[in-house]
């Protein structure tokens, strides 16, 4: 008994000493890891420094005065903060509204009983979600432009005779905008719903048919309340995005005619920075949208574990 | 069908049926016209690139007005158009290698439970999905690591990603646990038990994630737009969008400019563009179909996660 015991304990030692060294080797092999990430995603964190100073691009940080939160009270005072924060606003609600669409597609395209229409209509329209902006600016180009395509039809079939700029047109910038980013992610977005309503329960169905529900009547009461929670979390998360309405998209849209509307918080943080030189102002620009987001994302966060009793961080 | 008495049936079927025509109809319209909406810009921007450059300038709907290559021919030709097609396929092949390969790793040792540290190292790295230090923090850091102007910025900085190490990690938990211990028996060590077993034992999920990065690699541009003037280091996609700039705003400029580059003087910018278009889309309209159900799969492992 005593033997079988020291047995036990000798092996339990040879094991542990075993999992040690392991874990000094794995330990070892996930350090460049580690580094990496320390040096490419929390080291930049150091740069926010820059907001407190009145830093010059070529002179060292030691050198420049320190502001405090000058950077961050002159914010109150900048004119454009107020449109460039409208802007932003205004775009990222409108994509949020157009919310829905996606989950409407998913709904059609799980209604659709052809196998191979099916699946065209998924691969075709997920297609836009992996091509760059500048590719679905190039098209937008040709498709919307003065000599574009819309307006030569137009011309040619009388429909409109003069040419509309559709892509610089001053009082409609906003709602192209959101009509080409929905373009663009509708098909991706409906995947994840396409991804719930493959989930729930057939027998939900056969039941309700039984019952004599036609289809409109089993999307109404069976599909529609199943995806309703993937739905809510997609809600949320882009409700913690809102400060962040896509930067490329507005970089390549922007012109002459419509770069007043346009201009997001990142688009103006860029053109501060790199365009004017004012990195100072820019970061502690950039600092006030990271804070935020991070705060909207908690508090969407918390709101959610209230809700459904699950967060989604 | 459960059993049921006919006659009490019929009615509501054929109701139903009706309703469930209209209803097919509508669904089977809006869904083609969706087809429509989303293929035609693709589709005109490719008749337009391989029609005859003289006939296109009465305008292409349908179908292509004559054909030829010319626009490909001389697009080829444009200074710069080969480095960049160079600097795109290499960052898309090596940037995808490098994502690849860290993020598996990664993910495969922080599987082992015998790794001390291990859910605050994790942790660690997952965080970085969720906050970023913001862009002039960025640009400034990679100018003090020497990566202006320098092809590694293509590829380095964007090796480590959360997102991917959380579907590879919940890839890798659901094998078998027997096979890496035999491995283990046989004195393999983990360097070698992750290329001979989880690599390959991993390959849905790794092919997945290639083609996220790959198709990230492929259209990323900031990076350039940003911190490299080098043009021998240009990509392909801010060649693009250079010569969409020039040309929405200074068609005359560069009609100059390609009559100058002994190309035929026939050609408009605007076909130019088209084709520079069409070649910088093809890749992925191509490669993409094939791959098509990989994103999906990926997605839906996401989303189960999430």
């Amino acid at each position: 008994m005593q033997r079988t015991e020291t047995l036990n304990s000798s092996v339990k030692q040879r094991a542990g000493k075993l999992n040690r060294k392991d874990g000094i080797h794995l330990l070892l092999l996930a350090t460049p890891f580690v580094l990496f990430t320390l040096a490419f995603s929390y080291v930049p964190l150091f740069g926010w420094i820059y907001a407190f100073f009145d830093y010059k691009p070529g002179i060292p940080l030691q050198q420049t005065p320190f502001l405090g939160l000058e950077n961050f009270r002159n914010m109150f005072d900048d004119p454009r903060m107020g449109p460039v924060l409208a802007n932003t606003l205004a775009l990222s609600l409108l994509s949020i509204a157009t919310a829905p669409i996606p989950m409407l597609l998913a709904i059609l395209i799980s209604e659709v009983r052809s196998g191979w229409f099916k699946r065209l209509v998924q691969t075709v329209s997920t297609l836009p979600n992996y091509i760059s902006w500048i590719i679905v600016f190039s098209l937008a180009f040709s498709m919307f432009s003065t000599e574009g395509a819309v307006n030569s039809i137009m011309l040619k079939t009388g429909i409109g005779s003069p040419p509309v700029d559709i892509l610089g047109n001053y009082d409609r910038v906003w709602t192209v905008q959101t009509l080409l980013l929905l373009w663009k992610s509708a098909g991706w977005s409906a995947i994840i719903y396409l991804a719930a309503i493959v989930g729930i329960d057939s027998e939900q169905y056969d039941a309700a048919k039984v019952d004599g529900a036609g289809r409109m009547r089993t999307i109404w009461h069976i599909t529609l309340p199943s995806i309703m929670p993937t739905f809510i979390v997609l809600l949320l998360l882009s409700v913690s995005n809102l400060l962040s309405a896509g930067f490329e998209q507005y970089l390549v849209f922007s012109n002459v005619m419509i770069a007043d509307r346009i201009e997001v918080l990142d688009l103006y943080v860029y053109r501060l920075g790199l365009v004017t030189g004012d990195y100072s102002y820019s970061t502690a620009v950039g600092i006030f949208k990271t804070v935020i987001s991070v705060l909207l994302l908690f508090s969407v966060n918390i709101l959610s574990k209230k809700v459904r009793g699950q967060g989604i961080v | 069908m459960r059993t049921q008495p006919a006659g009490q049936m019929l009615r509501p079927v054929r109701h139903t049926d009706w309703k469930d025509l209209t209803f097919t109809l509508f669904n089977y319209i809006m869904l083609s016209l969706l087809v429509i909406i989303t293929i035609y810009p693709f589709y005109y921007i490719l008749i337009y690139s391989i029609s005859d450059p003289i006939e296109v300038q009465k305008g292409v709907y349908l179908w292509p007005a004559g054909f030829s290559l010319e626009a490909y021919r001389a697009t080829v030709q444009l200074p710069g158009i080969l480095d960049a097609a160079i600097v795109s396929v290499s960052r898309t092949v090596l940037g995808t290698l490098i994502t690849v390969f860290s993020c598996s790793f990664f993910a495969y040792l922080i599987t082992k439970e015998e790794m001390p540290y291990r859910k605050i190292i994790y942790r660690f790295v997952l965080i970085t999905m969720y906050f970023n230090a913001g862009f002039i923090p960025w640009y400034l850091t990679m100018k003090t690591y020497g990566l202006q102007n320098n092809f590694l910025l293509y590829i380095i900085p964007s090796a480590m990603s959360g997102f991917n190490i959380i579907l590879i990690k919940t890839f890798i938990e659901q094998l078998p646990a027997s096979l890496e211990e035999s491995a283990k028996i046989d004195g393999a060590g983990y360097f070698r038990i992750y290329r001979s077993i989880i690599f390959p034992l991993s390959m849905p999920i790794i092919a997945t994630i290639a083609v996220f990065s790959a198709v990230g690699q492929w259209n990323t541009w900031f990076d350039n737009f940003f911190l490299v003037e080098n043009p021998k280091l240009q990509t392909l996609q801010l060649v693009l969008y250079n010569f969409l700039n020039q040309s929405s705003n200074l068609s005359n400029m560069t009609t100059e400019e390609l009559t100058r580059g002994d190309v035929v003087r026939s050609l408009t910018p605007q076909s130019i563009r088209m084709t520079i278009t069409m070649l910088v889309t093809l890749p992925i309209v191509l490669v993409y179909p094939m791959l098509q159900r990989y994103f999906v799969k990926g997605i839906m492992m996401g989303a189960v996660k999430g």
